[in-house]
């Protein structure tokens, strides 16, 4: 408390939610105007580019709030977590600022050669080669270091790497260069040593912008703990106490509403339970006492009082996220195709450069020309093209996928995706929407709908959320209503004018219904006085595009399967629907263990899955989806979100990930036959400088140019 | 010959300001949202009070 009070204005907290539905100038003027209006909203700014809203507000103003609000402007929205890792971000604007001056320099000093190649000679030569030195140099110096640091740390630890030779390659041709420079020789290299940086830096730049963002799913996914409770004491009075004084055998008070932070037993009071969070189970599960309660969940109706039995590290919940980053271990090991490319080419043009060097000298050519021509190999097969044809190739495919509603959270997650030989899925909110949509037509009059859209806001639960929703889409506009009232467990209550209304169960608002057969379809009803009871029935439907997805997939030779936790009943009827081999009844780890089983005998496993129960699978697989609707522990342990109800975005991005990995094949063999023309040139030392930034540059354009036809993969 | 001496230092110097203008730009965060600000110019500030400096300011002014 008093940590609070001798705090200055306290920081405003900052949301980021996904709203894919933007499109035009006018959306974002609608949602930043009808955010701004909200209080507690300090500022909100679109960014159209990623289909975000940035949301800085005060503490108390909580996510679900907001959420409301945007989607009172007729956008759906999703919170967004994971934001793009900061140190990555520094690492992108390091790299451009480099290849900015890069640019700059190797435009001037190329400007600069262009005179010397056609003809300048004497002093005008010795003076162009002069200005040269003088703009590359500190060029070199500064756009350089990013290779040069890289080099110096892997040959510290007696390694090569892929910028060994690079670095090795500029500062000998700089030497080189001023060597000549000073003795008026004819063949100075600043143009190829700038402009390799250039090509280089690009390359790289590209590269980090891909890069891994931290999937932080851990503390994503502790932040879902209730981050306290009212204990009882044994005197009668309550106290709160934070989750991480909670201690075993302790009585907790908890409300309707409020997130449990602690597994118990439920002691006395009878309510249902959103369990969402942990089995990914649309469905309120009922508890009454005795019933085993975890923390994460939250309680819909009644109060309970919990008798506490695992707290902080011996949850279920935090035994998920073990899980999560014992799969997170294995997981890293996966090296990139640029990355092993790399290992097989540094030692290559070292050995090249080597021999090109002794070569000569035997040969009797004196020290002078065997170091020029060294120097030529160098640069000649300095991994430019081949630097550019990963990046450039992903960033615009992930550039495609964007467009379509799929990004890409992992640099390394479309080569994956391309290996994937397996598709399993999750079922609840994954292969179904994960909410309640009304069964059928709902059976209410115009004035009716009103009166039951004005009683579904007032309440949280699922239902009455899923029935004020599918009003909202239908158009209808709420009823004025007085004297509201929630029945914990029951349902809500109000005056439509001078007609009384009830929503809620069936035999609270006078409805006798029979204990229907189908366990999947949920009831809830509402009647206005004077008028026949309506009964509505929701159940959880499969996303729109499912079928044409699985057709999709069979086509490009990838078996799907379903993983879920619900019951087997359940799971085989949606099986059924999509003609797919199902499993049911699994754990979170059951999951893992099945992915592990399926890597073992070599397949690479693509995993689309949501619920927090979902992290550790998501985690394991070879390569995992997430629907923007996911927990914040899925969307954190994926690699690729997809937007929308769709199930569609997920064959289409299989699809857009084989034909990228495809064109980036086809770049490596453009890079290399360009190699296999120029090296024996250089050996034979007819490069020269004007033959060596011909060569580089046109080996890169032409392998960006064929990556760009990437950017319709996604259709 | 003397054209050279003037010509290459005016050359350096346009290219030295456009590398400043960039570097600029970057830091005051013009590149966040390049469609978003090619959308911005098409909205009515009108209703939000445009007390707070130009409009034209509006894309990239804030940190």
């Amino acid at each position: 408390m008093s940590e609070a009070a001798t705090a200055p204005a306290p920081a405003p907290a900052v949301s980021l939610f996904n709203v894919p539905g933007m499109h035009c100038a006018g959306c974002i003027a609608r949602i930043e105007r009808g955010l701004r209006d909200m209080p507690g909203v300090l500022d909100a700014r679109v960014n159209f580019t990623s289909k975000r809203v940035r949301v800085s507000h005060r503490e108390e103003v909580d996510g679900d709030s907001i959420r409301a609000a945007i989607r009172k402007t007729g956008f759906s929205a999703e919170p967004f977590v994971g934001e793009s890792d900061p140190a990555a971000m520094l690492e992108s604007r390091r790299l451009v600022r480099a290849l900015a001056v890069a640019g700059f320099a190797s435009m001037n000093v190329m400007l600069l050669s262009v005179s010397v190649w056609s003809g300048a000679d004497g002093a005008m030569r010795q003076l162009f080669h002069f200005l040269s030195g003088l703009i590359a140099l500190p060029a070199v110096a500064y756009a350089g270091r990013p290779f040069f640091t890289s080099a110096w740390g892997a040959l510290r630890q007696g390694r090569t790497n892929m910028d060994v030779p690079i670095s090795v390659g500029v500062l000998m041709a700089c030497a080189i260069s001023v060597y000549e420079t000073a003795v008026d020789g004819p063949n100075a290299y600043f143009d190829g040593a700038v402009t390799l940086l250039f090509f280089l830096l690009a390359g790289r730049f590209l590269d980090s912008v891909m890069r891994a963002r931290s999937h932080d799913a851990i503390s994503a996914l502790m932040r879902q703990a209730g981050n306290g409770a009212a204990v009882i004491l044994p005197d009668g009075s309550h106290v709160w106490h934070r989750g991480d004084q909670l201690m075993p055998d302790m009585l907790m008070l908890v409300a309707a509403g409020d997130r449990l932070a602690a597994d118990g037993i439920v002691e006395s009071g009878s309510s249902s339970l959103d369990r969402a969070l942990i089995t990914g189970e649309s469905r309120p599960e009922p508890v009454s006492v005795g019933s085993r309660v975890l923390a994460g969940t939250i309680n819909l109706d009644g109060p309970l009082t919990v008798r506490i039995e695992a707290v902080g590290d011996d949850t279920v919940i935090a035994d998920i996220a073990r899980l999560i980053e014992a799969a997170g271990q294995s997981k890293s090991r996966y090296v990139r195709v640029a990355d092993r490319a790399a290992r097989l080419y540094a030692p290559a043009v070292h050995g090249l450069a080597l021999l090109a060097l002794v070569g000569w000298l035997l040969a009797g050519a004196g020290w002078h020309q065997s170091i020029l021509i060294a120097v030529a190999v160098l640069i000649i097969t300095c991994p430019c093209a081949l630097g550019l044809a990963v990046p450039v190739s992903q960033v615009v495919a992930a550039g495609a996928l964007m467009r379509s509603g799929i990004l890409v959270k992992d640099g390394s997650a479309i080569e994956r995706l391309a290996e994937a030989d397996l598709v399993l899925f999750d079922k609840t909110g994954t292969l179904t929407l994960g909410r309640p949509v009304p069964l059928g037509p709902l059976p209410l009059a115009g004035d009716e709908k009103a009166a039951a859209l004005a009683l579904a806001l007032a309440s949280r639960h699922p239902l009455s959320r899923a029935l004020a929703r599918a009003l909202e889409a239908e158009g209808v506009a709420p009823a004025e209503v007085s004297e509201l009232a929630e029945e914990p467990g029951l349902g809500v209550s109000g005056m439509i004018g001078r007609t009384p209304a009830r929503l809620g169960r069936p035999a609270w608002v006078g409805l006798r219904v029979a204990e229907s057969g189908d366990p999947d379809s949920l009831v809830t009803a509402f009647r206005m006085d004077g008028r026949p009871a309506r009964a509505l029935a929701f159940s959880d439907s499969i996303r729109p595009g499912a079928a044409e997805a699985m057709g999709l997939l069979r086509e490009a030779g990838l078996p799907a399967r379903i993983l879920s936790g619900d019951r087997p009943g359940a799971v085989e009827a949606i099986a059924g629907t999509l003609g797919l081999e199902a499993l049911g009844g699994l754990g979170p780890g059951d999951k893992v263990a099945a992915i592990r089983h399926l890597a073992d005998q070599g397949g690479k496993v693509l995993m689309v899955g949501d619920g927090l129960n979902d992290g550790p699978a998501l985690t394991a697989a070879h390569v995992s989806m997430a629907p923007s609707s996911a927990s914040d522990v899925g969307q954190s342990a994926a690699d690729l979100l997809f937007l929308g109800d769709s199930l569609l975005p997920v064959a289409k991005a299989v699809i857009a990930a084989r034909r990228t990995m495809r064109i980036v094949r086809q770049n490596f063999a453009l890079a290399i036959a360009y190699n296999i023309l120029a090296v024996p040139l250089a050996l034979m030392g007819l490069v020269t400088p004007l033959v060596a930034a011909l060569a580089m540059s046109g080996s890169s354009i032409l392998v960006v140019a064929n990556a760009l036809r990437l950017r319709s993969a996604a259709r | 010959m003397t054209g050279l001496a003037f010509l290459i230092p005016c050359a350096l110097l346009l290219g030295l300001a456009g590398l400043g203008a960039f570097f600029w730009a970057l830091r005051s965060g013009q590149f966040e949202d390049l469609d978003g600000a090619a959308l911005r110019i098409l909205l009515d500030d009108d209703e939000e009070g445009a007390g707070d400096g130009g409009d034209d300011r509006e894309p990239g002014a804030r940190p």
